[in-house]
């Protein structure tokens, strides 16, 4: 230590210190841009330069006024910094972006971009930072998941907001769960991926890509086979068949009251 | 009986005529019944066919029902195809309404429209009288006196302590139903969960790791020592209670933790009681955004952020909380058993 005390005024000592702090700064960058690609590698898809590009246009003239011009986010919408591929091919898939006016929640319409345009925007947020992409086809065939074994997760998972029979539900202050019928498989795996808006997160590696599969086999079976009950009413339990019944039932009763009881003529 | 109603329809038939109350005793005098009038069957005989093919056509609409019952009990939905579940329990449905239905609206319009429909009132049936009771009490007194009970006491006594003791066995038998010492409030106040019991996930048993969950994850979580028990209602009633949301939120996020609760979560991971504590429906809406879970009942609504106090709602009381650590292994782990008895309020609570 004294002789490197000693030679700390050496006319090249400042040129030292400066390319080892240029080495540990690389070699420190280097090593995250490793971890980094090694994440990015596990993504399915790969966006071309040009999708970015194009992405980056349409997102400053469709987006950039609520998200902000580089996707920071602004009082009125999140950042989408690392919200990933899967996102953007969620939200602007079912049309739920761009929002048609500020509430509660975003709802679901027909889809404003068509799936080039899709990509290409998903493939500019998804440069911005690393985030779940889209998902690959292998887990998205509702013929090969277990349709059983996927009502037990949907049972135990999503029913409480989704509502055992995929009907949806209410929420807190005007936010509801959507229902599940007709809803493209992709857009069931991604919203499982990502939680959009309020909905939680159920990663990987809380329910497996096969475990969503199986899910997506329910929902799917569920949505061919129709109820066995009769009038499902809108699946609402005792919402709508109260109503039914309390109307419904009750004019009937009277009605056969007041013939049971009036005069032949 | 019947000496005022002789079914001639030109008869009121009435016991009391208008103007047959006129006593001048009242103000207002007994109006009577209104004059008998003839219905269309009872004057027009072709009126009274069609009114018969209709009582008939209802009783044919029951025989074609009952019809249709059978064809969908045993020629429809014997494959797997919820298709033709749901048409054999519509054939079912309406077979057995129409098979009801169809008689008693025939007998109903039967009564309405050809049966005779004049009032009558039947006199009340003379008492019985003096010399009938007391053969009655004669026999009584006959049969003691036969039976001799008056002469040997011993078999009166005896007969009387075997009456007694007879319905013994009864009352030990419904003290079994008596299930406090399993179900009662001590029960209540204890769940599986212990130190060191790890987190599984409903339904599949693996256990977590904190790296699983990512910020707004929500994971629906039993002990792993439930997944040991072997009796179906045991399990049943003790997951009943340790049912567990696990979320992970920013842990800046989180706003209030109070004495002695510092260390119950990890890193934002949070763990409650799925049990409402109103009537003890499963909370499980959970927001991420909000931070609300919302129980689907009655509508209470807890915030994950400060300790799932009570925002809006009937719940009497914040949800309990799980506090949790990390094992060894990595594995999320409970530090002991809930604080405090899950679930709705009762009588032998306490204010734990």
């Amino acid at each position: 230590m004294k002789a490197l005390s000693q030679k700390r005024r050496h006319p090249f000592a400042g040129v030292a210190l400066l390319l080892l702090g240029l080495l540990v700064t690389g070699g420190l960058y280097a090593a995250a841009t490793t971890i980094n690609e090694a994440q990015a590698s596990s993504e399915t898809q790969e966006y071309s330069a040009s999708d970015i590009d194009e992405g980056e246009k349409l997102f400053a003239a469709n987006c950039a006024s609520c998200h902000g011009i580089n996707a920071e986010g602004t009082d009125d919408a999140p950042s989408l910094i690392g919200v990933g591929a899967a996102s953007v091919d969620f939200q602007v898939g079912t049309g739920r972006m761009p929002m048609q006016m500020q509430g509660p929640q975003a709802q679901r319409k027909p889809a404003q971009f068509n799936d080039e345009q899709t990509q290409q925007l998903a493939a500019y947020v998804a440069s911005l930072g690393a985030g779940p992409s889209v998902p690959g086809e292998e887990h998205l065939d509702a013929e090969e998941g277990d349709a059983t074994r996927g009502g037990e997760l949907f049972r135990i998972n999503c029913a409480m907001c989704h509502n055992a029979a995929a009907a949806g539900g209410a929420l807190t202050e005007g936010k509801f769960a959507p229902s599940l019928h007709g809803v493209e498989e992709k857009h069931i795996y991604e919203a499982m991926l990502i939680g959009p808006q309020n909905m939680p997160v159920f990663n990987d590696a809380n329910i497996p890509p096969e475990d969503k599969q199986d899910i997506i086999a329910f929902l799917k079976t569920y949505e061919s086979q129709g109820t066995p009950g009769g009038f499902a009413l809108g699946s609402l339990g005792p919402v709508s068949e109260g109503l039914f019944v309390w109307s419904g039932g009750l004019a009937l009763l009277i009605g056969a009251m007041v013939w049971l009881t009036s005069r032949s003529s | 009986m019947g000496e005022h109603g002789n079914g001639d329809p030109r008869d009121s038939g009435a016991v009391i005529n208008a103007g047959d109350g006129e006593s001048g005793q009242y103000a207002v005098d007994d109006p009577g019944l209104p004059p008998h009038r003839p219905r269309l069957a009872d004057e027009d005989e072709k009126t009274a066919k069609r009114s018969e093919r209709q009582v008939a056509v209802l009783f044919l609409v029951s025989i074609i029902g009952t019809v249709i019952f059978f064809i969908g009990y045993f020629v429809v939905g014997h494959t797997a195809d919820l298709h033709e579940v749901r048409l054999q329990n519509t054939l079912l449905g309406l077979g057995v309404a129409f098979a009801m239905l169809g008689i008693g609206l025939g007998v109903v319009h039967w009564a309405k429209t050809l049966m005779p429909d004049h009032e009558l009132v039947e006199a009340r049936k003379p008492l019985r009288t003096e010399e009938q009771r007391q053969e009655a009490e004669q026999i009584v007194g006959d049969v003691l006196e036969e039976s001799g009970i008056k002469r040997r006491p011993l078999i009166r006594n005896t007969l009387i302590g075997a009456a007694v003791l007879a319905p013994l066995p009864a009352v030990v038998l419904f003290r079994d139903l008596d299930l406090s010492e399993d179900f009662g409030p001590e029960r209540m106040r204890h769940t599986i969960w212990d130190e060191g019991v790890r987190l599984v996930r409903d339904p599949t048993g693996t256990p977590v790791r904190a790296a699983d969950l990512t910020v707004g994850s929500a994971m629906h979580i039993v002990p792993e020592t439930l997944l040991d028990i072997t009796d179906h209602g045991e399990k049943l009633a003790e997951k009943a209670k340790s049912v567990v949301l696990l979320i992970r939120m920013d842990p800046e996020e989180i706003q209030t933790v109070s004495e002695g609760r510092e260390d119950w979560t990890y890193e934002g991971i949070i763990a409650a009681s799925k049990v409402c504590t109103h009537v003890g429906c499963p909370v499980a809406l959970y927001e991420r955004h909000t931070h609300h879970l919302l129980c689907p009942c009655h509508q209470s609504t807890f915030d994950a952020a400060n300790e799932f106090e009570v925002i809006f709602g009937p719940a009497g009381r914040p949800l309990p909380q799980l506090p949790i650590a990390v094992d060894d292994e990595g594995y999320l782990v409970a530090r002991s058993d809930f604080t405090e008895p899950v679930g709705p309020s009762y009588w032998e609570r306490g204010n734990a």
